[in-house]
């Protein structure tokens, strides 16, 4: 039987933990978005100096887990003295700070990959038609090549946000007390894994379905004119 | 002829399976994160104190046993699920915990142990610790003490005990308080713990209580068998053996 008084107990803790994850997620998406469309401009640069260390960077982060990374910032780093004595040391002290670096250089290897592919997939008439109109270099990517392909990635980004939210669960290895710690707790301390775990995968689904629903909105609004007509055509 | 050949196997089935049925089938769960009482060698095998006596254990109730690596904080609920039959996971025996499980008679006792840099504070009464970070192992008894005890220190919860001197190492805190026995294992007789000391004398958290075996609520005939079992490897020497290559002192003190 599922036992309520549980549920309804753990409430606040977990309306906190809620706050942890969100935080987490809104930071590091944030800071993702923001470099990763300049490095997937350097990633589809014809300049190897440009797009070959683009390409390091992704594949190396791409190329190894989430949470073998997490353990690297946070128990690797601390290990080295040299470290420690740095100016960066009050940072990597810090749990927070750790596992917002690592959620953000995660997503941006993925975002970044994200949108070099939707830059990529530009349709060439569109570049050929800019030239034609006389556009600078600079002024097809701010007009016509990012505005067209941020768009075009748009349902692949709502996949990585989502990835995202639900890798914050990676958080609770490094002390840092999000949903699914609160979810272990619980487990522990009531040995309930309906009243810990079931909520808690109730939480992420509830927040799931609602940054689905926001990226549908959104492509409703920019990628009107990729939709199949619904009329006339018989 | 295929009938005699299956008839012939079926009967020798029939003779071999009462030889099969003598040894009771037991999962043990344990933890592999305290060292000496459990942890895993560098071949990727289990070995400590707790897998020794797991296996002791077994092989006084003549029980085939199989041991199951489980995190520290789902051990309870996987007992209670039988994912495994008992917990050989140095546990202490407290009242909470008995509301969910039934414990063994106690199989060891060891103090436990503020650690800090050497000469960084004069004792660990709440007074001198207030206001600093204590880092201690997440929803253990010493967990409990720290709350309850040191209100104006912070508390830095550690998943694991030897994460809890990985912190400390790292300066994420500035005391740890650990196991006597572990704290020197995992850190003190390390490199890693040079220049840190014992603060103050060793304490003894729920004193007396020791450290169990924990079983079902249900399973009172695996209890008792559990029990004459370590029953008999104290009075035989096979403890006292066991616990001679892990310990330079008495961990069945007071038990």
């Amino acid at each position: 039987m599922i036992d309520w008084s549980v549920i309804v107990d753990s409430i606040p803790a977990f309306l906190k933990g809620l706050q942890t994850t969100m935080l987490l997620l809104v930071l590091s998406c944030g800071a993702g978005f923001l470099m990763s469309v300049p490095l997937a401009v350097a990633r589809v640069s014809p300049n190897p100096w440009l797009s070959k260390p683009v390409w390091l960077f992704t594949y190396v982060l791409r190329g190894t887990p989430l949470l073998v990374q997490m353990f690297m910032v946070y128990y690797g780093l601390a290990q080295f003295e040299a470290v420690r004595e740095s100016f960066v040391w009050p940072f990597l002290r810090d749990a927070w700070f750790c596992a917002w670096l690592v959620f953000t250089l995660n997503t941006t290897a993925y975002t970044t990959e994200i949108f070099a592919g939707a830059l990529r997939a530009t349709p060439s008439g569109e570049l050929e038609a800019a030239r034609a109109c006389g556009l600078s270099e600079a002024a097809i990517y701010r007009r016509i090549l990012l505005p067209s392909a941020l768009r075009r990635a748009l349902p692949q980004y709502g996949n990585e946000v989502v990835m995202l939210m639900h890798a914050t669960a990676i958080a609770s290895t490094v002390t840092l007390v999000e949903i699914t710690r609160v979810a272990r707790d619980i487990y522990y301390n009531h040995l309930s894994p309906i009243e810990s775990f079931g909520v808690v995968a109730v939480i992420y689904f509830v927040l799931t379905f609602g940054m689905a629903g926001l990226f549908k909105l959104a492509e409703r609004r920019f990628l009107r004119h990729l939709r199949p007509v619904a009329s006339g055509v018989a | 002829m295929i009938r005699h050949l299956a008839g012939a196997v079926a009967l020798a089935l029939v003779i071999a399976t009462p030889a099969f049925a003598q040894n009771q089938k037991v999962r043990v769960g344990v933890e592999g994160n305290y060292p000496p009482f459990s942890s895993i060698a560098p071949d990727g095998k289990l070995q400590g104190f707790d897998i020794d006596i797991a296996n002791a254990i077994c092989a006084e109730m003549k029980a085939d046993c199989t041991l199951v690596q489980q995190e520290w904080d789902g051990m309870i609920p996987a007992l209670n699920a039988k994912k495994f039959d008992m917990i050989v996971a140095s546990m202490t025996i407290t009242d909470e915990r008995k509301k969910a499980v039934d414990f063994s008679d106690p199989y060891y006792d060891v103090p436990s142990r503020f650690i800090a840099k050497e000469g960084a504070f004069k004792d660990h009464s709440p007074a001198s610790l207030k206001g600093k970070k204590i880092i201690v192992l997440r929803n253990s008894p010493r967990a409990k003490f720290i709350a309850e005890n040191y209100k104006d220190s912070e508390v830095l919860l550690a998943d694991k005990e030897t994460n809890v001197y990985l912190e400390l190492a790292a300066g994420r805190g500035d005391v740890a308080l650990g196991s006597a026995v572990v704290s020197g294992e995992a850190f003190l007789k390390k490199p890693e713990g040079k220049g840190y000391a014992q603060l103050g004398p060793s304490i003894r958290i729920g004193a007396g209580s020791g450290v169990g075996i924990a079983l079902r609520k249900d399973d009172a005939e695996l209890r008792q068998k559990v029990n004459a079992a370590l029953k008999a490897i104290r009075a035989n020497g096979t403890y006292k053996k066991l616990a001679d290559k892990y310990f330079d002192f008495d961990v069945s003190e007071g038990i």
